[in-house]
């Protein structure tokens, strides 16, 4: 299949899902958790956090990864490699794939993280300076780096096909999962992609507060409230997920057994240099993912934001959104309100939101905000879920320094 | 009708000397530029050399702001990105900003910053839990590599799909194939692509001893890195950064652009067998060959210049050689293979686009590049490496391999347009 080009391309489906956030380990807890609206955020208990300003997290709390790894991957893999190789063997048992359904090269994965092995590293850099060279992991070289996910994903399901590893810092998952669909549609049958960070460790939480992103709020319920008047920055979180992305002719071939959806459309931009006095590529992506996709805004069921929880991020991305679609003229939000923001792992799990709303007829609320600057322009979606039929949602995601990326998924039967 | 992507500009920073002339010097007579690490104190370490860049900030017009914020290696990539616009004579200014991407390499981005920060954050490692009274505002800048694409966009005003790929040691070749390929599909007309590393720093010198992955030749190193001889123990560590400018190639012709090479074909497999091992059979870089070959539609045979990716480890040499029959065939044998990493080291995820330049400028001059140090081959390593001295030949068409850690295995075929079918 390796001749076959873009145009005309069949169209690409996700056939697997799997998310592993705070509050909702797989697929159904973390839809449980995000219509309920039970929150995934508390005090960080990976470490004496009282020392620090900032001290609440989106903390997966119910993992054990003896449970789910084999126990030599253990001394090999930073935390957030685990989530990510459970969440890939998750995604791929949902899509009824197993060793030798595929052939090797018509396997692909493409994955984002945006601070690689970070805890796994700390703790090297620790032992190299304490105690000297000689104490440093073997397993160190490979830990670290952001290709480790790709990697080991790669080895475990023994996908030899086309794979990369992309950094975008948060708007990367949805650049993994394009880069998924541009792989399919270029000949390989199957890409397993998305995105999964953790930084808990007390190195990575500084370097996560010097963003100047970081709320220093205290109440859980108080304290990541995207596009409220009351917010005051977000709270990281650590987690993520994998989708089964594929061919849906090499899909129905292989009789999968669901098809979640259509990525239809996908965009990526990057803004203006600072100081430029030009407006950012949000909407601009927005408008390109809708493009990609032959549909207009009219067509567009519900936004999933990237809802920063920052005062002038979110009045920028309200701005967007309301620029191009009409005032309040879609449902908005932001199901990151309950888990914190996984970094690249946030726009992959939107995305499975973003399915999951689909298949349920349901709109998530965003959880603990109540009160959005009537100058928004938003229709955001508060307190219950709404029930309505989605044919088509926007996904967005924004990265630090200025990366933007929009995904739009369609219903299987549009 | 697929749109064709050309190579119209160049700017690297590699050891043994600044910018594209000095560095093709070194290649083309057979020079080394690896030598006893200056930047910090090596004495702790097994393997105490590197290819290192003489690097000055200040000399190449950053300001002291810039210094202060960028990474080492997010320096090397602008400075890079400066020449190869430079090179390339295009008027970035005059170009629709969305109409330009970025897709930049890198294996361990901000490492030298990561561990300044963490020194002053830790007291020299003696502390866990890291005193945040001493953070920098840029401790975010190097957490993720995000920012070092960031930057080469904002130093040319890139406002397309702007990315880091991040694939180990193959990044380099990968982050240019992605380049490509966001050109032919049509999503921008420009792409700046490329890879920098600059990984000479005490962490990742410790990562490779504890897997005695680097050479522990400390008493010779200007003859230390040495692939597919039978005494090679080892690659050397080394710092670097290559990028070009991509174009479209209508319309790079259109506005008389010089043009180095065309990127024909590029493909990347994983072995799936290993995070750091390869198996001898060489069968996913072989795959990968063969699949660049075909998007370029030119038969094996047509190759004119392997570039290798000749790390100097016992087992990279023999499962690349393994690769290369397999792939190439009777002509493995017959078409020259070198490995520039005898003479400027390996820099992890910089050295593929590095390697690239070096193709480019083969086509560019006729000239293969020798693979230096190569005295006595392993036996098991019997095609024809150019020992020692570069070779004047016709260079049409060119492929460079690459092999990195998690599995990866890249090809890329480059050929003067004239070329194609």
């Amino acid at each position: 299949m390796n001749g076959r080009t873009d145009s005309g391309a069949d169209a690409v489906v996700v056939t697997g899902v799997s998310v592993v956030a705070p509050g909702g380990l797989g697929t159904e807890e973390y839809w449980k958790s995000v219509l309920t609206g039970r929150s995934g955020i508390g005090e960080l208990t990976r470490f004496d956090v009282t020392r620090y300003p900032a001290r609440l997290a989106g903390q997966i709390r119910d993992f054990e990864a003896a449970d789910h790894l084999p126990s030599r991957l253990l001394p090999q893999t930073d935390v957030s490699t685990r989530y990510a190789l459970a969440a890939a063997a998750w995604a791929l048992a949902d899509a009824g794939v197993a060793a030798g359904t595929l052939p090797d090269y018509d396997m692909g994965v493409v994955t984002s993280t945006s601070q690689g092995g970070f805890e796994f590293t700390h703790r090297e850099f620790n032992k190299l300076w304490s105690k000297g060279p000689q104490h440093v992991s073997v397993y160190e070289s490979f830990a670290w780096f952001y290709a480790v996910n790709t990697g080991q994903i790669s080895i475990r399901h023994g996908m030899r096909g086309p794979s990369a590893a992309l950094v975008a810092e948060q708007a990367g998952g949805l650049d993994a999962v394009g880069h998924a669909r541009r792989t399919v549609r270029r000949g390989t049958r199957l890409v397993l992609s998305g995105g999964v960070d953790s930084a808990f460790d007390p190195w990575g939480w500084v370097a996560q507060s010097a963003s100047g992103r970081v709320t220093t709020a205290t109440d859980p319920e108080r304290a990541y409230l995207p596009f409220d008047t009351a917010a005051s920055g977000h709270v990281p979180a650590e987690g993520g997920a994998i989708l089964v992305v594929e061919d849906a002719g090499s899909a129905r071939l292989r009789g999968a057994e669901r098809i979640y959806g259509t990525l239809a459309g996908y965009a990526s931009t990057f803004d203006p240099r600072p100081g430029s006095g030009r407006p950012p590529g949000l909407r601009r992506t927005a408008e390109l993912a809708l493009a990609d996709a032959g549909l207009a805004p009219g067509d567009v069921d519900v936004v999933f934001a990237d809802a920063a929880g920052v005062p002038e991020l979110d009045r920028a991305e309200a701005a967007a959104i309301s620029g191009l679609f009409g005032p309040n003229a879609v449902p908005v939000t932001a199901p990151k309100s309950v888990t914190g923001r996984m970094y690249a792992g946030g726009g992959p799990a939107d995305l499975v939101a973003a399915l999951l709303a689909v298949r349920d007829s349901v709109v998530p609320a965003t959880a603990h905000t109540t009160s959005v600057p009537a100058g928004y322009g938003i229709d955001l979606v508060l307190g219950e879920p709404r029930a309505l039929p989605v044919r088509a949602a926007l996904v967005l995601a924004r990265g630090r320094w200025g990366f933007n990326s929009a995904v739009v998924v369609t219903g299987p039967t549009r | 009708m697929t749109r064709r992507v050309v190579i119209t500009g160049i700017g690297v920073r590699t050891p043994g000397g600044l910018g594209t002339k000095a560095f093709w010097s070194l290649l083309s007579e057979g020079r080394t530029a690896t030598r006893r690490i200056s930047r910090f104190d090596p004495s702790p370490f097994r393997s105490r050399i590197a290819g290192e860049v003489d690097f000055d900030a200040e000399a190449e017009g950053f300001s002291p702001r810039e210094v202060r914020r960028m990474d080492r290696a997010t320096q090397f990539a602008v400075a890079c990105t400066r020449d190869a616009v430079a090179d390339s004579g295009l008027e970035t200014t005059a170009l629709d900003p969305a109409r330009i991407g970025v897709s930049l390499g890198s294996a361990v981005a901000s490492a030298t910053s990561l561990e300044r920060e963490y020194l002053v954050l830790s007291d020299s490692g003696r502390q866990w839990l890291v005193d945040d009274g001493f953070l920098s505002p840029h401790m975010a800048d190097y957490l993720s590599p995000g920012v070092m694409p960031a930057e080469v966009a904002w130093s040319v005003g890139a406002e397309g799909p702007v990315t880091m790929v991040s694939d180990g040691c193959t990044s380099g070749l990968d982050a240019v194939g992605h380049g490509v390929q966001l050109i032919r599909e049509g999503t921008v007309d420009v792409v700046l692509a490329g890879a920098s590393d600059t990984p000479v720093s005490p962490i990742v010198v410790a990562c490779f001893d504890a897997i005695k992955a680097t050479t522990p030749r400390n008493d010779d190193p200007e003859h230390a890195s040495r692939p597919f001889d039978g005494s090679r123990n080892g690659f050397v560590l080394a710092e670097g950064a290559a990028m070009f400018v991509l174009e479209e190639y209508e319309a790079a012709r259109a506005r008389g652009a010089q043009i180095y090479a065309e990127v024909g074909g590029f493909a990347t497999r994983c072995n799936a067998y290993h995070m750091t091992g390869l198996k001898t059979d060489g069968r996913e870089m072989a795959e990968a060959i063969r699949a660049a070959l075909d998007e370029a539609r030119l038969d094996r045979t047509a190759v004119d210049y392997v570039n290798a990716h000749g790390s100097g480890t016992k087992q990279n040499d023999r499962h690349e050689t393994a690769a290369l029959k397999r792939s190439l065939g009777a002509h493995a044998y017959d078409v020259p293979v070198s490995s520039i990493k005898s003479m400027v080291g390996h820099s992890l995820g910089a050295i593929g686009s590095i390697e690239i330049a070096a193709c480019a400028l083969a086509i560019r001059t006729n000239v293969v590049p020798p693979t230096a140090n190569l005295h006595t081959p392993d036996p098991e390593c019997d095609l024809d490496y150019v020992p020692l001295t570069a070779r004047d030949k016709q260079v049409d068409t060119v492929l460079s391999v690459g092999s990195g850690f998690g599995g990866f295995q890249s090809a890329m075929v480059l050929h003067r347009p004239e070329v194609a079918a």
